[in-house]
């Protein structure tokens, strides 16, 4: 670790993202006229919702596969989880454990069928791994939809589709709403403090840390960097990857778990499909690359994010006038921060080489310089 | 017990579809012994270490013959694991390290020493966790052994070139039985003050009872560290014996070897003509084939050949100039100064290049046959071209592709069943006609040819020289040709370069010595 | 002798499937058995062969915007909507500016072409600057800006009442008619019709001239080399050939194609589709262009016709068909299912081209 390497303008650049975002914020909040008690509980409750999910995205990036865009099929392994959990009316803490004990299994499939079709397409995870989140999502409309009820037993008419068969578009998981946050919660200055799911937070965060230093986890970081030389070295490449993969699925549905856990209900075809890409522009927020993230970059990613995912439809009305303008700003700029990151991993991947080159030619004239 | 050597080699011979790459190899090697083992590029050293390593490619195309005997013991590696855990280690010429580990984690990579707890119980071992005091002080003694100065913190990327080498070494030290070490090309990376650190802890290691098979193309350094030295050529192993009973001439001698009978050409008349082409202090960044500076005079309408062992740098010269690779310094062509790195400058100058790499740059395989051999002239010369609207609008003209195609296929023999015949579809020998005649139509006045011969069987090998030799002559075209098969050169051309680390290192008339050539190629002059 | 010609028949047989793709085989087996089932379970051919058709015509150039990009090698073109925001661009422009009825479509055309090439000309750049990681980036430079256009179809100052939200009189609606404008402006020109089958011969026409155009382009000396770069980029180079200028241009077409593309779509459809419609056109597009035998790195007009046609085909039986035999509407689920599957098989393939 040389730290002199660093300069203001290296650390301005790796930091652009989280600087921007902050400008934005702090151009934001004012005119959002929020008071800040009520950003901080908001952000809380976000912290809570959201982390475990973003936390699952890492293992993958270690790996050198890229931003998981599948971590879909892990929410959809909670999602069924959960409808099931509903359907037997397992409520409170229980039903929240049973559903992820449930979406276990189903994580496991649906990541090994990843993590192999992800092994087929080398080079290009990510592309691979987005069509494969909505090629997921049909089997999963084809299970929900038309399967349970007529294949899969449906009790309760609650959660049913008038037509006897099918999922209702939304469940509600009103008996479980917010039972994990409540357990154990505090209260500072108003604030509630969900402490349980903070401490099951706290647990995959030691656990990753944990993880990085065991055999496996040296293993994904060596295939990660360069995969022929792990071969080489005896280390199973495709496997290795078929576990990160299988590992981040499994750490989503639980996220996905949690996440519903405090919302309350679930939206059933739709709540999957925009967690992925939320998730991913929250971590690249946080100055996560394509190829580096850290736990670190996962908090500062949430807070930031949401932060102006709460003050942007309030400051855009306050500018524009329209209520929507600030929606589709917040849209909009959790895309723009996925194309950016993404355009700025591949610019500096073509850098790096051409740097590489300048280098190498330089030692050359060098080189002639003193033969001359 | 003294009198078995560690690693015996009898009678090994091994072919590839046919052609005999080693004949009747019989080699042995004691405790603690340094062989030196050098030869030409294809001689067949490379193919008799993979053996030794148990590399795939040696079972996927049917093994070998005969015996090989470590500590007195048959042995038959079915791939380098069983290679490693028999104690024979191998540095590669390419590095094999993880670029953003540390010396230690690399050193210690998929051996790391691990400790057990409740999770790799439940789960299996690769969920023990590494213990960093054991790696760390297991690199150190590897690194210790080496006797050199190299920071085991320090990441693969950060590092000069030389220490990835040394981290390499030390990892194979690390190996707990590491008995044989092969080594190949170490110093070839390295700058003269890390070569004399690698030759000291060669020696070191030798001492501690591990027997080593040094690869090099520096003779003095087998001289100087080596207790034997064998040659091999064209797949035999032509002379082995002690380094202290041999010295530089003999060895080269033996390298080269074969002494053929060349025609006297008539040189003088090209004294006289004038330079086509004149190349100052060229250099070019191509991987594995770096070009430090050269300088070269091309007169108008010879074929000059240019050769040297690989990885010397005569590849880079054509691709650096027709602008593949990145490169500097000037090249002059008929009296223009030619800027570089800008193919199209070079096409528009009416000089061609047929590549060494037919499917990666010769060829577009998934097209036909006549796309292939029209492309050039098509985009660089406006041929083949139908014209609409006074000009505006230029439309491919399949007839006269067809036709010129046609003409060529018969011209070169080249098999095929019909002119949109996709590429790839094509035996190596007929595809590298089609380079041929892609770039005959380009109907050149300077050309390049690099490795015409490479991959291709005997029969298309007389026919593509032939075909160079006759557009040569006919059609008055300088031809500068790169070949590794001196022999070949010496048939084909009339004066011969001989690139050595980057640099011309002479040249040569055709009909000079072998012995005059190999003291070139490996870069020391009489 | 019998027995080597027959052997020699099985091996071409197994070749062309080969070839063809197994997914595709599949594919149009079951759109074949879609229609030899359709009039048993009561549904009427001629009307599903009808919508079959026409929705053919208003896809088909969408699909089209593919080519120019798989030829010079920017892969599968996600970056759609920047083309099809384009076309947006030139109809509500159009529209505003006072345009009606066919000259309405043209005028659209015209607007729409400066956007494309300029948005064109940037995301080529772009792509130039990130080879290998396109399809990603494209898929979310497409992403991007529909979002950002969503923000400026409540803020561009269009006036035109038939529009605008009624009440508050600014920013454009969701949907707008085309009743009036250039609705049908391709399908009613020599439109035949016999009984229950339309055929918009007009926009059949109008593709055929596009198609024909790219046809021609490809045979062009530019065009050739468009196809040289994307078949091996380093032969192009190698023979002097301008990589990224190419690249670029086989960007710009491609886009307006796009913009294009959605006018011919939104004169069938008879509407206009703003803010989060472009969303989602991008993967129909290139999952039938895939369908109809193209590759990653390789495709044809003839690709575009069969996979249109195929995808198009599935699209309007299924739920007829479906729903008439087991009263479940599957046809939105067995769509997704079967695009991202065709999508996927593309991607996963390694042997599709060697390179």
């Amino acid at each position: 670790m040389k730290k002199s390497k660093f300069s203001l303008l290296n650390i301005l650049e790796q930091y652009s993202v989280p600087i921007m975002f902050i400008i934005i914020c702090a151009i934001c909040i004012p005119l959002s006229g929020f008071s800040p008690n009520y950003l901080i509980s908001e952000i809380v409750t976000r912290i809570g919702r959201n982390t475990f999910l973003i936390l699952s995205l890492l293992i993958p990036i270690m790996a050198g596969m890229g931003l998981n865009f599948g971590m879909t099929l892990g929410a959809m392994a909670g999602e069924i989880g959960l409808i099931l959990v509903a359907d037997w009316q397992i409520w409170g803490i229980p039903g929240i454990i049973l559903a992820m004990i449930i979406s276990i299994p189903i994580s496991i499939l649906l990541g090994y069928i990843c993590g192999r079709i992800l092994n087929m397409a080398k080079g290009r995870e990510m592309v691979t791994s987005y069509i494969i989140s909505y090629f997921i999502n049909g089997l999963y409309q084809l299970v929900v939809l038309y399967m349970m009820g007529s294949i899969i037993p449906i009790k309760h008419a609650s959660i049913k589709l008038p037509r006897n068969y099918g999922i209702r578009n939304t469940v509600s998981l009103l008996n479980m709403r917010q039972h994990i946050d409540n357990f154990l919660s505090i209260s500072i200055f108003g604030i509630k403090i969900p402490i349980l799911t903070f401490l099951i937070i706290f647990l995959l965060c030691l656990f990753i840390l944990w993880f990085k230093k065991t055999k496996l986890g040296q293993d994904m970081r060596a295939v990660g960097q360069d995969m022929e030389v792990a071969r080489d070295a005896g280390i199973k490449v495709e496997r290795t990857r078929i576990i990160a993969i299988i590992m981040s699925t499994i750490f989503a549905g639980f996220g996905m778990v949690l996440y519903l856990q405090n919302m309350g209900n679930l939206s059933t075809y739709s709540s999957h499909s925009q967690i992925g890409m939320f998730c991913i522009a929250a971590l690249l927020v946080g100055g996560a690359s394509v190829n580096k993230a850290s736990i670190g970059n996962v908090f500062l990613g949430v807070i930031l994010f949401h932060l102006m995912f709460i003050v942007a439809p309030q400051a855009g009305t306050k500018i524009t006038g329209d209520s929507m303008i600030g929606e589709y700003f917040r849209v909009f700029i959790s895309y723009g921060v996925i194309t950016v990151a993404l355009i700025m991993y591949e610019t500096k991947k073509r850098n790096l080489k051409k740097k590489q080159g300048i280098a190498l030619s330089l030692a050359q004239k060098e080189e002639e310089t003193n033969n001359a | 017990m003294k009198n078995i050597p560690l690693l015996e080699i009898k009678n090994v011979k091994k072919s590839f579809f046919g052609n005999q790459v080693l004949q009747d190899i019989n080699l042995s090697l004691h405790k603690g012994e340094i062989m030196g083992l050098v030869g030409e590029n294809g001689a067949g050293k490379s193919t008799l270490m993979k053996i030794l390593f148990g590399m795939g490619m040696i079972k996927e195309t049917g093994g070998y013959e005969g015996e090989i005997l470590l500590n007195g013991n048959k042995i038959q590696f079915q791939s380098p694991f069983d290679a490693i855990k028999a104690g024979v280690g191998m540095v590669h010429q390419e590095f094999s390290l993880i670029p953003g580990f540390s010396v230690i984690e690399n050193i210690l990579l998929n051996r790391e020493p691990v400790n057990k707890n409740v999770f790799s119980e439940i789960f299996g071992e690769r969920l023990n966790t590494l213990n960093y005091k054991k790696m760390t002080s297991k690199a150190q003694n590897a690194i210790d052994l080496l006797d050199i100065d190299l920071d085991s913190h320090m990441t693969i990327n950060e590092m000069p070139v030389g220490h990835k080498q040394f981290t390499e070494i030390a990892r194979e030290l690390s190996k707990d039985n590491l008995k044989l070490l092969i080594l190949d090309e170490p110093t070839a990376v390295l700058t003269e003050k890390e070569s004399v650190a690698l030759l000291s802890s060669i020696k070191k290691m030798s001492e501690l009872g591990i027997a080593i098979i040094f690869i090099t193309h520096r003779l003095q350094e087998i001289l100087d560290v080596c207790d034997k030295v064998v040659v091999m050529r064209d797949g035999y192993i032509v002379s082995n014996v002690n380094a202290k009973d041999t010295n530089i001439e003999e060895i080269t001698k033996s390298m080269i070897g074969r002494n053929i009978e060349v025609e006297k050409k008539v040189l003088n008349t090209l004294s006289t003509k004038n330079n086509i082409m004149q190349i100052k202090n060229l250099w070019v960044d191509m991987p594995g084939e770096v070009v430090r500076d050269i300088t070269l005079d091309i007169k108008e309408g010879e074929i000059l050949g240019i050769g040297g062992l690989a990885g010397q740098g005569k590849l880079g010269i054509p691709n650096g100039i027709m602008g593949l690779y990145e490169a500097g310094g000037e090249v002059i062509f008929d009296g223009n100064s030619i800027p570089l790195n800008n193919p199209r400058k070079f096409l528009d100058s009416q000089i061609a290049f047929v590549s060494e790499d037919r499917r990666e740059v010769g060829l577009l395989l998934d097209e036909s046959l006549e796309w292939n051999i029209a492309f050039n002239a098509m985009q660089i010369q406006n041929k083949f071209l139908k014209t609409y609207f006074g000009g505006l609008i230029k439309c491919r003209d399949e007839k006269a592709i067809k036709d010129i195609s046609k003409y060529y296929i018969n011209e070169l023999q080249i098999k095929c069943i019909s002119p949109s015949q996709k590429a790839k579809e094509l035996s190596g020998g007929n595809q590298q006609k089609v380079c041929l005649a892609k770039s005959f139509a380009l109907q050149p006045r300077f050309l390049f040819v690099s490795e015409p011969t490479r991959g291709i069987d005997v029969g298309a090998k007389s026919l593509v020289l032939q075909a160079l030799k006759r557009f040569n002559k006919e059609n008055n075209v300088t031809i500068v040709m790169i070949s590794s098969e001196l022999e070949e050169l010496r048939h084909t051309c009339d004066r011969i370069a001989i690139v050595t680390d980057g640099k011309i290192s002479g040249i040569l008339d055709s009909a000079s010595s072998s012995e005059e050539f190999g003291f070139l190629m490996i870069g020391k002059t009489k | 002798m019998e027995n080597t010609d027959t052997y020699k028949n099985k091996i071409s047989i197994k070749s062309m499937i080969h070839n063809f793709g197994l997914p595709r085989l599949i594919i149009a087996l079951f759109l074949l058995l879609l229609f030899i089932v359709a009039p048993f379970v009561g549904a009427d051919l001629t009307t599903q062969i009808s919508n079959t058709i026409n929705r053919f015509s208003w896809n088909a150039c969408l699909v089209l915007a593919m080519v120019p990009m798989i030829h010079s090698g920017c892969g599968l073109n996600f970056g759609l909507p920047l083309g099809i925001i384009s076309g947006l661009l030139g109809a509500t422009i159009s529209i505003e500016s006072g345009f009606t009825g066919f000259m309405s479509f043209v005028m659209a055309i015209v607007i729409a072409t400066p956007f494309a090439l300029i948005f064109g000309a940037g995301y080529g750049a772009l792509l130039n600057k990130i080879k290998g990681g396109e399809m990603m980036i494209a898929t979310y430079v497409g992403f991007s800006s529909v979002s950002f256009m969503c923000m400026m179809w409540l803020l561009l100052p269009f006036k035109s009442p038939t529009m605008v939200w009624g009440l508050a009189g600014k920013g454009l609606r969701t949907t707008i008619s085309l009743d009036g404008f250039f609705d049908k402006a391709l399908a009613n020109i020599f439109q035949i019709n016999i009984g229950n089958l339309s055929i918009p011969v007009g926009s059949l026409l109008f593709f055929a001239l596009l198609a024909f155009l790219i046809w021609a382009f490809l045979h062009t000396k530019t065009g050739t080399a468009m196809t040289a770069v994307g078949s091996n980029p380093v032969f192009a180079k190698a023979s002097g050939i301008n990589i990224d200028k190419t690249r670029a241009l086989s960007v710009m077409i491609s886009t307006w194609l796009a913009a294009i593309g959605i006018l011919v779509y939104e004169q069938g459809f008879g509407f206009i589709q703003l803010y989060m419609a472009p969303f989602n056109m991008a993967l129909p597009a290139v999952s039938a262009i895939l369908i109809g035998g193209a590759s990653v790195n390789k495709a044809s007009i003839t690709n575009v016709v069969i996979g249109t046609f195929l995808f198009q085909g599935i699209v309007t039986m299924t739920p007829t068909v479906m729903n008439s035999m087991i009263h479940m509407d599957m046809s939105e689920v067995i769509r997704i299912i079967v695009s991202n599957g065709m999508i996927l098989y593309a991607l996963t393939r390694k042997s599709e081209a060697t390179k």
